[in-house]
């Protein structure tokens, strides 16, 4: 399976485009980094890539078809900051199932522990949180996982917790992920390929 | 070092009996409004004799608002339509926040939804509200049903203002984008994601609005367009009382309009207080 995005153009206003004639491909199982300065629209991609942008253009699609905006998005996005990924009024094990009701095997492997599902997230560390988000998001219907800057927020040692699950879970369900992050040696570990965004935006 | 932890000590203290002092304040008015509408229940069972023998006496012991010129107490008399008052305001605004409710969660859904809401908001708030009422009063037959449906329409504008607001600031919320992408419907989210966030100022809205729900439906009794002449309502009595006010009887207008004057601040003291147990820095999650 391919996730394709053609001719990707996009700007917040209209004559300042940030995107321009954007191509990028995500293989099914491939691991893809994405580097970029800040600022140079690395996260406006990923949201276009994963349908939270309506208005851009080009095309987005997985093997030649086009992405229905409603039901299931087979693109899932984890965003750097996971605290604004979940509703504050809502408890954690609400927010864990939201998508798909998450199995223990899961819950097992991110270490998530049975007394965080009864908490609210302004209990819970950043780096739990995003735990969370990626269990969430990780569910059979996903087959691709949009990855900006997810572990930005914690400490060496959880960072590599954290990938060594998320990989062998892609790996078992055979999803692609584009991994976005400013930490080259992070992105050289992880990654098979490394693109540059400088070298595919012509802007 | 030690004079921080004891600020700290001092602030959370006050903070408590801040928030003590609200609730006793909210328990308190409700309380006494509540009972105005009991007691009203009780009295409008029974109707008030009328004695000619002891028409229009001054305020006194025996009748401390005075009697009317049918010899009423109009003691007995203020109760009731103070009563009828706050349940003809909580219909109302329960009435117009349903009417909130709806067209919030409906703006919610896009872009024509939410152009279709904001029109007839601007359209609402563009009639003077007193005139509005009295229309929708008149096309509804008029009266007691005429003038509660008015008022029971009219309400929901400020409040779906506000709520439409809130609503538009909530959807740039990531986790509603992350909702809609795992699959969930825009009235799934609506429900489930954007109605928590939003009842509790729905519930301060509708506070707030009960005072000017009674103050409305008082004016267009008052002006002849509402309750009719033999309902207890505080707009027939004053309307009444301006009839006698050249022949000196001041308790007739004066102690049923202060009243009035009391329930209406009781609610808006109600709502103030409401609204700052919801504040930030006093709510403890
Ligand atoms: N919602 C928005 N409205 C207007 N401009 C925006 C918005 N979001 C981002 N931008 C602008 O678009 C440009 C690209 O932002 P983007 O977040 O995609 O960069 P980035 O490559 O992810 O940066 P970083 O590495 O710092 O995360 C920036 O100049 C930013 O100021
Ligand atoms: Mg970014």
């Amino acid at each position: 399976m391919y996730l394709k995005g053609e001719n990707i153009s996009f700007g917040y206003k209209k004559d300042n485009l940030i995107l321009k004639d954007v191509d990028i491909a995500l293989e099914s199982g491939e691991v893809l980094g994405l580097m970029g300065d800040s600022g140079s629209g690395k996260s406006t991609l990923c949201k276009i890539l994963s349908g939270y942008v309506p208005n851009y253009q080009g095309t987005i699609s997985i093997d030649g078809k086009k992405i229905s905006s409603k039901g299931y998005n087979p693109v899932q996005l984890i965003f750097q900051h996971p605290e604004k990924a979940v509703n504050p009024k809502w408890k954690m094990k609400d927010i864990l199932n939201e998508g798909y009701l998450v199995p223990q095997t899961i819950l097992d492997s991110f270490g998530i522990k049975k007394s965080w599902l009864n908490r609210w997230p302004n209990e819970l560390s950043g780096g739990e949180l995003q735990r969370f988000a990626l269990a969430r998001a990780l569910s059979p219907k996903t087959k691709f996982l949009i990855a900006d800057e997810i572990t930005t927020m914690v400490d060496a040692i959880t960072q590599a917790q954290i990938w060594d699950i998320v990989l062998d879970i892609v790996e078992k369900l055979n999803i692609g992920v584009l991994v976005v992050s400013h930490d080259k040696t992070l992105i050289n570990k992880l990654c098979y390929d490394v693109i540059s965004l400088a070298d595919i935006n012509k802007v | 070092m030690s004079s921080a932890i004891a600020m700290g000590n001092k602030s959370l203290f006050q903070g408590l009996n801040l928030r003590q002092k609200t609730i006793l304040i909210i328990s308190f008015t409700s309380i006494l409004l509540f009972a105005i509408v009991i007691i009203s229940l009780f009295l409008a069972g029974n109707a008030l004799p009328t004695n000619f023998e002891s028409k229009n006496l001054a305020p006194s012991l025996e009748h401390p608002f005075g009697t009317d010129w049918m010899g009423r107490d109009m003691f007995v008399r203020t109760l009731e339509g103070l009563g009828l008052s706050i349940i003809i305001g909580a219909f109302a605004s329960l009435i117009s926040t349903v009417l909130t409710l709806i067209l919030g969660l409906f703006s919610s859904l896009g872009k024509t939804a939410d152009s279709f809401v904001s029109w007839l908001v601007d359209l609402f708030l563009s009639v003077p509200h007193l005139l509005l009422i009295i229309l929708i009063s008149i096309g509804m037959g008029g009266g007691t049903k005429g003038v509660i449906i008015g008022v029971a329409l009219t309400h929901w504008p400020s409040l779906t203002r506000v709520v439409r607001a809130e609503i538009k600031q909530l959807k740039t919320q990531e986790y509603l984008h992350i909702s809609k992408n795992l699959g969930n419907s825009k009235w799934w989210i609506a429900t489930k994601h954007i109605l928590p966030h939003l009842s509790p100022q729905i519930l301060l809205g509708t506070i707030l609005m009960f005072p000017h729900a009674i103050l409305h439906e008082a004016s267009v009794t008052f002006l002849g367009f509402g309750l009719s002449p033999h309902e207890p309502a505080i707009g027939i009595i004053l309307s009444e009382a301006m009839g006698y006010l050249s022949a000196g009887y001041w308790w007739l207008a004066f102690f049923p309009g202060l009243s009035l004057l009391i329930v209406v601040l009781a609610f808006d003291m109600i709502g103030e207080n409401f609204g700052k147990l919801m504040n930030p820095k006093m709510a403890h999650e």
